[in-house]
């Protein structure tokens, strides 16, 4: 057990997901496998957002990561136990509805009586989008300054980026699980060390050293080892890859490591690719918290599987915090075929040519069409260089997106029937049809902090 | 002086943010950066690149970790799922650049030939069992 009240003392907050879909034991052996203080998960990838919204447009109750229920229901006495305190961003467009479906995981698992249950909600903008355009508020387009008004009535969803604070906040008000819904992955990590060492709101060094520990914690094992370049092939027992746990100290100071039986590496490669990974300009890292610099970080080997990282710098937080509003952008599927030797690629571009023709004479009009030989340069493009010479064989992928549902069903149909009139020596069907998807489009936007105020109501209750 | 591969002074890691791409080059040895930082320039790896990122490249400079991070705008064709990309969310624009050819003097190509590849280097045949 760490030390509490007062002193030098180090928490340990255990990284266990970097997305909705990422490894369903890494929490389990994150409790199980050593000693840690807090669990957290991060599952809101912009991605996942728009999928939820869909959920929950179906069913009210929907609209958070199922998965995170079942896990709770897994880990919860083990935690309850050791004390283990678990923060998640696990309730999506409904926090309240996960933090429901919690509690009756916890009386599933015995433990209903004693579980403190904390919500941060306020992240979700949509109620008020009207009111914000009506104030003057144009939420431009980051990436295009377009203003919203340009597509907000296909506007689906709308979710502001919330800080580490009111994690804390509800940490405080002693909850052994906090559920949240939009806030920034860096939170996850910062809020318990907010928690811990009572650092202020001003105290921007601090800050943004608990947001670069965040960062590092944010993507599981890609700072462990995983998707780890740096002499991939000599990186240990990934079967069994260890997730992160960020050892902080009050001072901001943190080393990165993970359980000593577990598998994967950290070293000074793996934490800088991840300390690297989805930046923009690294002396000014937003969050609703601080803008942190990244470039006073510095790295340290601490022994085997140990990363010092110290030196973080923090400047006080713009007066804007970040939205990412959901928007329908019409329908979208992709095929699949493989052409085998000889003259593989040949075929598949001949197939390519054939379906363009036979859409066209159906007079089927889509927004984008493209067709990518996947095993030469569907990824690299014209970097790949010229087709290898013969090709064993190639994946013909087409990917079409539109407005127009039956265009896109219709394309669904006219992959397979190339199989029989089309160039020959092609197999790779089997799966059946491609699937049509809506097409979730993302419009991310800056909203003045004083306009979302009060944007966090926090509830700790007994289950 | 020789040419040498970027894949053989650096490792690197890419994503998205919208329909743009981040890579952060990471030299293997710190001093190699400064011949990094010398070397790759934001025109340099916009040229590599052409028609693949519509926007302006810019790079920043991350001296303490000897690496550079590159932001690629308008490199996805819309980004997230409208993007009917094989790599919609940038993840292997990383080893995109790494294929770049980097002049460095003749004394460090000899020491960093073959690096960034599983051994034996340079391998025989991509198709092999």
């Amino acid at each position: 057990m760490r030390a509490r009240g007062g002193g030098a003392r180090t928490v340990r907050v255990a990284g266990a997901g970097g997305f909705w879909g990422d490894d369903l034991e890494a929490p389990v052996r994150q409790v199980e496998e050593g000693p840690i203080d807090y669990l957290v998960m991060d599952y809101l990838a912009e991605v996942t957002m728009s999928i939820l919204h869909k959920q929950r447009a179906r069913d009210p109750r929907a609209g958070y990561a199922r998965d995170f229920v079942a896990l709770m229901e897994r880990v919860l006495p083990a935690c309850l136990e050791r004390g283990v305190r678990v923060v998640a961003n696990a309730g999506g467009v409904n926090p309240g509805g996960c933090a429901g479906e919690v509690a009756l995981a916890a009386r599933r698992a015995g433990v209903g009586g004693r579980l403190r249950l904390g919500v941060v909600t306020g992240d979700d903008l949509m109620p008020r989008l009207d009111e914000l355009l009506a104030g003057g508020h144009e939420l431009r387009n980051m990436e295009t300054g377009e203003p919203l008004t340009s597509i907000r009535d296909r506007v689906t969803g709308a979710n502001v980026y919330l800080g580490a604070f009111p994690i804390a906040e509800a940490l405080g008000r002693g909850a052994d699980v906090v559920v949240t819904g939009r806030c920034v992955d860096a939170a996850l990590t910062l809020g318990p060390l907010l928690h811990e060492f009572g650092w202020a709101a001003d105290d921007h060094d601090r800050l943004a050293a608990g947001v670069v520990a965040g960062h590092v914690n944010e993507c599981g094992a890609q700072c462990t080892g995983g998707n780890a370049m740096a002499e991939w092939w000599s990186i240990p027992d990934l079967d069994r890859v260890g997730f992160p746990i960020i050892e902080a100290e009050p001072s901001g100071d943190f080393v990165v490591t993970k359980h000593e039986e577990s598998g994967g590496r950290v070293s000074p490669a793996t934490v800088t690719e991840q300390i690297v990974y989805e930046i923009g300009d690294p002396a000014a890292y937003p969050t609703p918290d601080v803008v942190a610099d990244f470039t006073a970080v510095r790295l340290s080997g601490a022994g085997k599987d140990r990363v010092r990282v110290t030196g973080a710098r923090g400047r006080p937080p713009t007066g804007w915090l970040k939205a990412s509003i959901v928007y329908s952008g019409g329908w979208r599927a992709v095929g699949t075929l493989v052409y085998a030797w000889p003259d593989a690629a040949a075929k598949a571009r001949a197939a390519a040519r054939v379906l363009r023709a036979r859409l066209d004479r159906l007079g089927l009009r889509f927004d984008e069409m493209r067709a990518d030989l996947v095993g030469w340069d569907s990824t690299h493009g014209a970097l790949a260089g010229p087709p290898p010479p013969d090709q064993p064989e190639v994946q013909l992928r087409v990917a079409v997106r539109g407005g127009e549902r039956a265009a896109v069903e219709r394309f669904t149909r006219e992959i397979a029937p190339l199989v029989l009139t089309g160039p020959p020596s092609v197999t790779g069907f089997g799966e059946g049809r491609p699937r049509v998807r809506e097409v979730a489009a993302f419009w991310p936007a800056l909203v003045p902090r004083e306009a979302v105020d009060p944007f966090v109501r926090v509830e700790t209750r007994e289950a | 002086m020789a040419a040498v591969k970027l894949v053989e002074l650096a490792h690197a890691r890419s994503g998205d943010k919208g329909d743009v791409v981040n890579i952060g080059v990471v030299a293997y040895e710190p001093e190699h950066y400064p011949l990094l930082a010398e070397t790759l320039t934001a025109g340099r790896v916009q040229e590599h690149f052409g028609d693949m990122v519509k926007g302006k490249v810019v790079r920043y400079e991350l001296p303490n970790l000897h690496a550079l991070n590159f932001v690629l705008p308008r490199a996805l064709g819309g980004g997230g799922t409208v993007s009917l990309m094989m790599d919609a969310q940038g993840k292997v624009f990383s080893t995109a650049l790494l294929r770049m050819d980097v002049e460095v003097p003749d004394e460090i190509a000899g020491r960093v030939r073959g690096r960034g590849r599983e051994p034996p280097y340079p391998c025989t045949d991509e198709t092999s069992s």
